[in-house]
C-alpha cells in the first residue's frame, strides 16, 4: 500500500510540474497567454482611470480625454502668455496653449520667421542631436542625407536634409514641418515636445553646416585633432 | 467479545501521519515555487492585435525605445504610441502597407478607434509607479522589463512584487546605469564588481536615495 501511495505521489508531482513548466529561468520556461490569477482584486483592481486604460464611463469608452475647448490643464500656463516668455531658456516647459505666436507656429505675422525663441546654448544642441537621433534618424538617417533605416525597408521619398533648398529654408517652416508633416511625412507635433521641436531644428542647422564643411571651419587649434596621425579621420579641405 | 480491531489497527495512525508528512512536503514545495508572482506573473505573454515585434524594430532596425514610448522621460507612465506613429512608417504606399497582420492599424488610422494593445506589465492599483523618475535617474527599460529588444513577443520578465521591487529600493547600486546608457537594451556592465562600482558612483553623485517607506509608493 505505501508503495501504491509513494508512486501516486510521484506520478502527481510529474503531473503538476509537466502542466504548469518552471519559472522563467530555467530550461523550461513558462509562458501563458492567460492573465495573471488575482484572488483578492478588489483593491487590486480599483474604479479609477489609469493612464491610456479604457473607461465605461465614457461614451466613447476611452479614459484619456481630450482637452475641452478653451480650458487649459492645472500646471500649464495660459495661452495669454506668449511662448517665447514662457519657455525662456527651458526645456522643462509643456506648452499648451495653440498660441498663434512664434515659438508655437514658426509664424511671425504670415511669414516663417528665422531664429529660436530661446537662447541657443551647447546644451541645445545636444539635446537636438539626442531627439534628431531618436525621431528623425529613423528615416532621414544619422546626417541627415535621408538614408536611414526606414528606407532600406522600402520607405521612398525621404528628404535629405543638406540639400540646399532646405539649407535655405527658414527656421519656422522647418519647425513647421516637424509639427505637421510634409508630403508623404506625418507631422510628428503629438511625438515631441515644442522646445525639443526647436533644439532639432539647431541641430539639423548644425547638420547642414557639418555637410558642407572645410578644414577652415575648424578651430586652428583643433586642426591638428583632424590631420593627425589617424588617418581615418583626416578631413581634406 | 473478541478483538473489534486487526492487530496492524494499532500501526494505522503512525501510518497516516507518515503519509501526511510524506504527502505535505510536495505541497509545500508546490506552493512555494507556484504561488509567487516568479510564477503567475514571469511568463505571462498576452495575444496582442497586431504581432508587433520588438526584437525587429530595436534589435534589427536599431530604433530608440523613445520613438514610439516618447513621454516616459516626463511622464508618470510610458506612453503607448498613437496609431499614427505606426502610420508613420506603415501608412499607404509606405513599408509593408497591404500585409494582414497590420490590418487592425490601418482600421484603427481609418476610424480614430484605438488599436486594443493588452497590457502585459500590471501593477496593482494601489502601487503608483512613476517611469520619469526611474529612467532620469538611470534605472534602464532592462531593469523591470528585461531583455525587450530580444522578443518577438513581449512577455512580462520580472515579478514585480513588493520584494522585487524594495530589493533594488534598498540597494539601487546593483542597478544604477549611466544615463546615456538607459535606454541602449544592450548595455551590460562587464562583472558585478564594475556594476557596483557604476552604481555606487551614480548614487552618490546623484543623491539617488530611494523611498523604502509604504509612503514612497502607495498613497
Amino acid at each position: 500500500m505505501v508503495r501504491y501511495f509513494l508512486l501516486l505521489l510521484i506520478i502527481l508531482s510529474v503531473l503538476v510540474i509537466g502542466m504548469a513548466g518552471l519559472r522563467d529561468y530555467s530550461f523550461l520556461p513558462h509562458r501563458t497567454s492567460r492573465p495573471p490569477i488575482e484572488i483578492f482584486p478588489d483593491m487590486v483592481r480599483q474604479d479609477k482611470v489609469k493612464a491610456q486604460a479604457p473607461s465605461s464611463f465614457f461614451a466613447d469608452g476611452r479614459g484619456a480625454r481630450a482637452p475641452i475647448p478653451g480650458t487649459v490643464p492645472i500646471g500649464y500656463h495660459s495661452p495669454g502668455t506668449p511662448d517665447s516668455a514662457v519657455m525662456g531658456g527651458t526645456y522643462d516647459v509643456v506648452l499648451f496653449s495653440g498660441n498663434a505666436d512664434y515659438a508655437n507656429t514658426g509664424k511671425l505675422g504670415t511669414n516663417w520667421g528665422n531664429g529660436l525663441p530661446f537662447a541657443a546654448t551647447p546644451a541645445t544642441l545636444q539635446r537636438g542631436q539626442e531627439r534628431y537621433q531618436i525621431q528623425c534618424a529613423v528615416c532621414h538617417g544619422a546626417t541627415g542625407a535621408g538614408n536611414g533605416i526606414a528606407t532600406k525597408y522600402g520607405l521612398v521619398g525621404v528628404a535629405n536634409l543638406n540639400q540646399q533648398r532646405l539649407r535655405d529654408m527658414s527656421d519656422g517652416e522647418i519647425y513647421n514641418t516637424i509639427v505637421n508633416g510634409k508630403n508623404t511625412m506625418l507631422g510628428y507635433g503629438a511625438n515631441i515636445q515644442a522646445p525639443d521641436r526647436w533644439a532639432i531644428v539647431a541641430y539639423i542647422r548644425a547638420l547642414q553646416r557639418s555637410q558642407y564643411a572645410t578644414i577652415a571651419d575648424v578651430p586652428a587649434d583643433q586642426r591638428a585633432l583632424l590631420t593627425g596621425t589617424n588617418p581615418t579621420t583626416l578631413i581634406k579641405p | 467479545m473478541s478483538n473489534f480491531f486487526p492487530r496492524w489497527a494499532n500501526w494505522l495512525p503512525l501510518q497516516i501521519l507518515i503519509c501526511v508528512l510524506v504527502a505535505g512536503a510536495p505541497v509545500t514545495l508546490g506552493i512555494w515555487y507556484y504561488f509567487t508572482p516568479k510564477y503567475t506573473r514571469v511568463g505571462y505573454q498576452p495575444i496582442q492585435p497586431v504581432p508587433f515585434s520588438h526584437a525587429l524594430h530595436v534589435k534589427q532596425l536599431g530604433m530608440d525605445c523613445r520613438y514610439c514610448h516618447g513621454f516616459v522621460e516626463v511622464a508618470s507612465h510610458s506612453n503607448l504610441p498613437t496609431t499614427q506613429t505606426c502610420i508613420n512608417c506603415h501608412g499607404e504606399g509606405k513599408i509593408l502597407s497591404n500585409s494582414p497582420r497590420l490590418a487592425p492599424v490601418r482600421e484603427s488610422w481609418k476610424t480614430g478607434q484605438p488599436i486594443p494593445w493588452v497590457q502585459v506589465h500590471r501593477l496593482p492599483d494601489y502601487a503608483y509607479f512613476n517611469h520619469a523618475v526611474h529612467v532620469n535617474r538611470g534605472v534602464s527599460c532592462y531593469s523591470c522589463h528585461g531583455a525587450v529588444n530580444e522578443m518577438s513577443v513581449v512577455h512580462e520578465a520580472q515579478s514585480l512584487s513588493m520584494k522585487w521591487c524594495l530589493d533594488c529600493h534598498r540597494a539601487p547600486e546593483n542597478f544604477l546605469r549611466p544615463p546615456s546608457e538607459v535606454f541602449n537594451m544592450s548595455w551590460h556592465p562587464v562583472s558585478l564588481a564594475r556594476q557596483m562600482d557604476i552604481g555606487t558612483k551614480l548614487k552618490q553623485e546623484w543623491k539617488v536615495n530611494p523611498p523604502v517607506s509604504c509612503g514612497g509608493c502607495h498613497r
